[in-house]
């Protein structure tokens, strides 16, 4: 017999997945999106109320504590600076994968050795992907917070080792899977995703971070829908099949846009630094720019395209791009943005950063859109961004980054390149288009070169 | 064993939902969209919370306890973020009159 209380709250979760779904329907555009935020606390508000009422609790005092000292927690990782987004996500990613492999392990040692054979296999499915995306999404947290060394660190037979070690705690499941009794397995079957998890993201570098995180994502979201299959709770299943998916979609396109196959990206290869193949030493002239010049040529443009990468965050140069935005705006220029999918450290990154700098949503493009706009634009002035503006990515078969999907900025009249120096991108790759007759190199800061184009623009718009 | 199939059900038809809707997010959302999911993904508190509620072992509720506190550091700062990120995207301003 079921008693009037579970049945209302079985409903008050219905009604907290329809609201998921709508909320996630919701963000497919900027105008509707902040109703979809509102629809998701209105759902987890009701999907917590309606637990907290259920009648198989008998002690709130740890709940209370948890629910405040998580408050406490989460608040500061809501006010992080924009540029400090990505690894707030990995952070997230960790944290969200933590519970649900507590949560995984206490349901183990509750039921054990009663837990039938298909609850232990999804079980041991929670605590595999829960414990490699804990301590993987962590390493990712510390890479992008450059406690840890950015850099990848490889050794020969890597994936072998990698493999085999998540053999061995598969191995370890199926043997649960079989004999739930065996309890001292399971601590075994935990630790060793946790020392996977650690492994795994070793060999990955910087610019490798975006796939990452959308592949953490989804495991994160995968492991919580196993979480549901173990409670028999609907409502996670459904979050958790959610969440996955997005992180699935996003990774495809995040490894698309590098040109990695989904199985390239799934073991671990990436973030193998490239040894460039041809001759550095072979001496090609390039052209360059003052700020007074750049501004002059930019000053006279009908159209102009920005094309920002990692490096622009790096510099923290975005409020100084608005004012160029402005300046060029102002001058009846026509200014856009073409943003490639991986520019930054995680997707949709440079988004974020030019929205809070207060440029117009409608003024960014995407690959897809910019690129048949470049061929008619006057200049095209990249930022902090190389390798996904490399021209042999097209042209050059024996090139690493072959058929990986660029920003044809070579296709517009004059391109602009705003660079440190002439160091190599992140896959160690010569980017041709620097030696073009059309590229103008602007060498300095970004952050005080863009000032310093405002600068003149600035200075010679009064008369 | 019905119940497990019923779920395998619900979570194929989720992923197929969640695939329809994802696809159609706005590649500028693609941020906040990863902390809104992130957020609602840490509705797993829901399990924690009968698990530290229901007092069955010791161990089992100081797991569930420091499992509640991952989750709700998940759900306000995913919620408080992705609303911060959504206030910045704005649209032009209406064209000024300027030649």
């Amino acid at each position: 017999m079921i008693s009037t209380g579970t049945i209302v709250i079985q409903f008050v979760y219905l009604i907290a997945t329809a609201l998921f779904i709508l909320s996630l329907r919701w963000m497919s555009s900027p105008a509707t999106a902040r109703r979809g935020v509102q629809a998701g606390e209105l759902g987890m508000l009701l999907a917590i109320a309606g637990t907290l009422l259920q009648h198989g609790i008998v002690d709130y005092r740890w709940i209370a504590i948890g629910l405040v000292l998580g408050t406490i927690i989460g608040v500061p990782l809501g006010k992080v600076q924009m540029t400090a987004v990505p690894q707030r996500t990995a952070l997230s990613h960790a944290f969200g994968a933590l519970c649900v492999t507590l949560v995984g392990t206490a349901e183990f040692y509750l039921h054990s050795p009663n837990v039938p054979r298909f609850t232990m296999a999804v079980l041991s499915m929670e605590v595999i992907l829960g414990g490699l995306t804990f301590t993987g999404s962590l390493m990712a947290a510390g890479k992008l917070q450059e406690i840890l060394p950015q850099r990848p660190l490889t050794y020969k037979g890597q994936n072998f080792v990698n493999l085999a070690v998540l053999a061995v705690a598969v191995g370890l499941a199926i043997e649960l899977v079989r004999h739930p009794g065996e309890k001292h397995l399971f601590p075994f079957m935990v630790a060793i995703p946790v020392a996977f998890g650690v492994m795994m993201i070793v060999p990955i570098g910087g610019a490798d971070m975006p796939t990452v995180i959308s592949l953490l994502n989804s495991y994160a979201g995968l492991s919580a829908a196993m979480m549901g299959f173990v409670l028999d709770s609907k409502l996670l299943i459904i979050a958790g099949a959610l969440d996955g998916s997005s992180g699935f979609i996003l990774s495809v396109i995040m490894s698309k846009a590098m040109n990695r196959s989904f199985t390239n990206v799934l073991f671990g290869a990436f973030g193998q630094v490239q040894v460039s193949h041809s001759a550095a030493a072979e001496e090609k002239t390039v052209h360059s720019a003052t700020p007074e010049e750049a501004a002059e040529i930019l000053g006279a443009a009908n159209s102009v395209m920005i094309v920002p990468g990692y490096g622009m965050a790096v510099a923290q140069a975005q409020h100084k791009v608005r004012e160029l935005f402005d300046a060029l705006t102002k001058r009846g220029v026509q200014v856009t943005f073409g943003i490639h999918p991986v520019a930054g450290r995680m997707p949709g990154h440079m988004n974020v950063l030019l929205a809070e700098a207060d440029i117009p949503y409608d003024k960014l493009m995407g690959m897809d859109d910019a690129n048949p706009m470049l061929p008619q634009t006057d200049v095209a002035l990249v930022i902090g961004a190389n390798d996904v503006t490399n021209p042999a990515a097209r042209t050059d078969a024996g090139s690493p980054i072959y058929g990986m999907p660029i920003l044809e900025v070579d296709k517009a009249r004059t391109v602009m390149v705003i660079k440190r120096g002439l160091g190599l991108g992140f896959a160690g790759i010569e980017n041709p288009l620097y030696y073009l007759d059309k590229t103008l190199m602007l060498f300095g800061d970004a952050k005080s070169f863009v000032g310093s184009i405002v600068h003149e623009l600035s200075g010679s718009a009064g008369h | 064993m019905q119940e497990l199939v019923n779920s395998l059900f619900v979570f194929m038809l989720a992923g197929f939902i969640g695939f329809e809707v994802i696809r159609r997010v706005s590649p500028l959302l693609h941020t906040p969209l990863m902390s809104l999911t992130n957020a609602l993904d840490a509705i797993a508190v829901v399990g924690a919370i009968v698990l530290a509620g229901a007092h069955e072992s010791k161990f089992a509720t100081v797991l569930g306890a420091v499992a509640i506190v991952a989750a709700t550091s998940n759900i306000v700062g995913g919620f408080l973020i992705t609303d911060r990120m959504l206030k910045m995207f704005k649209a032009s301003r209406a064209p000024k009159a300027r030649t």
